[in-house]
């Protein structure tokens, strides 16, 4: 690991920790009130707060996740180099591509 | 490497509490890394239509999706806390008390975690 | 309690093997002891490695029962699990014989942390002044102690998992000389504890803290170089 994916780490982990607070809450009060489709999309459709605050949180989790990924394969598998690249690039896009589809599905659609 | 020992003759350091602590965090992190692309494409589904996306949250009533749902909370807890953990112990100076702070937050993850894990259930 | 201790120690290279031995218990004996013990009366083959026996030099560290040590300060009583005790050859490094192991990538890798002095005065200077007090010196003191045993970077799964990792060890001096007011160096080492295996590399399993004989704390001087390369990033100093 080299100091700009440590800084983007550890940036990332520290942006996340409220956002990941407001995720936690939300769950606990969602199952409370029992799950449904209507339940989501009532609360994020056509919401710019929700669309802001899912958008930060997926593009920091793919950034964060992604890095993540490479340390652990680095340290437990026998890749290096270049293939290590593509798997963090290929993860993250990979992420950040479902994630924007997500948000469009319980924001725009 | 060659030449490097074959038998791992230290392994007492993985009873440490702190190292402990790391793999979990670590451990956790790999699963929830597995988890996102799901829960993404499970989100994804309210695209096609509401009842394609509610056809799977009925599926989530089943008991034994409510422990995995609630083990996955418990994940996202364990990490956050471990994380906190991490950015404390690089970012704060060192003082002797340091290490007592360092076990609290251990402790304090485990409990939260597991209210988290209870009440969810 | 027993009169003999059961001890089984590595004999051989990579591919050997634990071999048993029964050793007189005595008091306030040590595991350098023991080992001193076998290769005198039971085993002359027996290799191993010590030099001062009082805890100074830093040679005579070996893995007893599971954990990395300091034999000659370790009592066998404080370790001595079932009447048994298990040494073998410090782990992570390459075991030339026995309980013997090459440390040469071990010191390598402080020549690679940029680990010795780098003056900025000459002989003609005056001596500079530094105050016990001032915080500087006060970070050089918690770290300064190393005896170079090897202890930390045996206990250390980053090292185990990253062989290019530059180890607790060598990363703890490298801190002690980043805070020494007197060296000019610390552009290059800072760089060289940045680079690929520097300091991010350690994931703060904290095992270097629980293992060290001398009470050092190389996590908590990793973590003041992962702040200060980060400050030298912001400043533009690193790139």
């Amino acid at each position: 690991m080299t100091l700009r994916l440590y800084l983007l780490q550890r940036l990332t982990a520290a942006l996340m920790v409220p956002l990941i607070v407001g995720h936690l809450a939300t769950i606990i009060y969602a199952t409370h009130h029992g799950v449904s489709a209507a339940e989501i999309l009532g609360r994020t459709r056509g919401s710019l707060g929700w669309a802001l605050f899912y958008g930060l949180f997926v593009l920091l989790a793919a950034m964060h996740a992604s890095i993540g990924v490479r340390s652990v394969a680095a340290d437990w598998t026998s890749l290096r180099g270049r293939p290590l690249t593509i798997l963090m690039w290929g993860f993250g896009v990979l992420l950040l591509l479902l994630g924007a589809r997500a948000i469009y599905a319980v924001v725009a659609s | 490497m060659s030449g490097l020992n074959q038998r791992l003759h230290t392994a007492g350091h993985r009873r440490d509490l702190f190292w402990v602590a790391a793999i979990v965090h670590r451990v956790s992190g790999i699963l929830l890394a597995c988890f996102l692309p799901i829960h993404f494409l499970v989100l994804g589904l309210a695209i096609e239509r509401t009842a394609a996306l509610d056809g799977f949250l009925k599926w989530t009533e089943l008991p034994a999706v409510k422990i995995a749902e609630a083990g996955l909370v418990f994940l996202l807890a364990v990490h956050l806390l471990g994380g906190i953990r991490v950015l404390l112990i690089e970012n704060l100076t060192w003082r002797p008390s340091q290490k007592r702070l360092a076990t609290a937050a251990i402790g304090t993850a485990g409990v939260v975690a597991l209210l988290f894990f209870l009440r969810a259930l | 309690m027993s009169d003999v201790i059961a001890v089984s120690i590595w004999r051989g290279r990579g591919e050997g093997r634990y071999v048993d031995y029964e050793v007189p218990r005595l008091d306030s004996q040590t595991v350098l002891d023991v080992v001193t013990y076998v290769q005198r009366h039971l085993d002359p083959t027996l290799s191993y490695r010590f030099a001062c026996r009082v805890g100074v030099c830093g040679s005579c560290a070996m893995t007893v029962n599971g954990r990395p040590r300091w034999t000659c300060r370790t009592h066998v009583e404080k370790v001595v699990a079932d009447g048994r005790v298990e040494i073998g050859p410090l782990a992570n490094l390459p075991v030339v014989k026995d309980l013997a192991t090459d440390m040469t990538r071990f010191f390598e890798k402080w020549q690679q942390a940029k680990g010795a002095f780098t003056p900025s005065k000459t002989r003609h200077d005056k001596v500079a002044h530094i105050m016990p007090a001032s915080p500087a010196r006060v970070e050089v003191d918690k770290a300064i102690e190393c005896i170079n045993c090897g202890v930390c970077y045996a206990a250390c799964d980053s090292v185990r998992w990253n062989p290019d990792y530059l180890g607790p060890a060598a990363l703890n001096r490298a801190w002690t000389l980043v805070n020494d007011e007197r060296d000019a160096g610390n552009k290059a080492r800072l760089a060289a504890v940045a680079a690929a295996g520097g300091c991010h590399s350690c994931h703060t399993h904290q095992s270097c803290e629980q293992h060290c004989p001398q009470a050092i704390n190389p996590t908590a001087s990793i973590a003041g170089l992962k702040q200060r390369t980060l400050g030298a990033y912001w400043s533009g100093a690193l790139t």
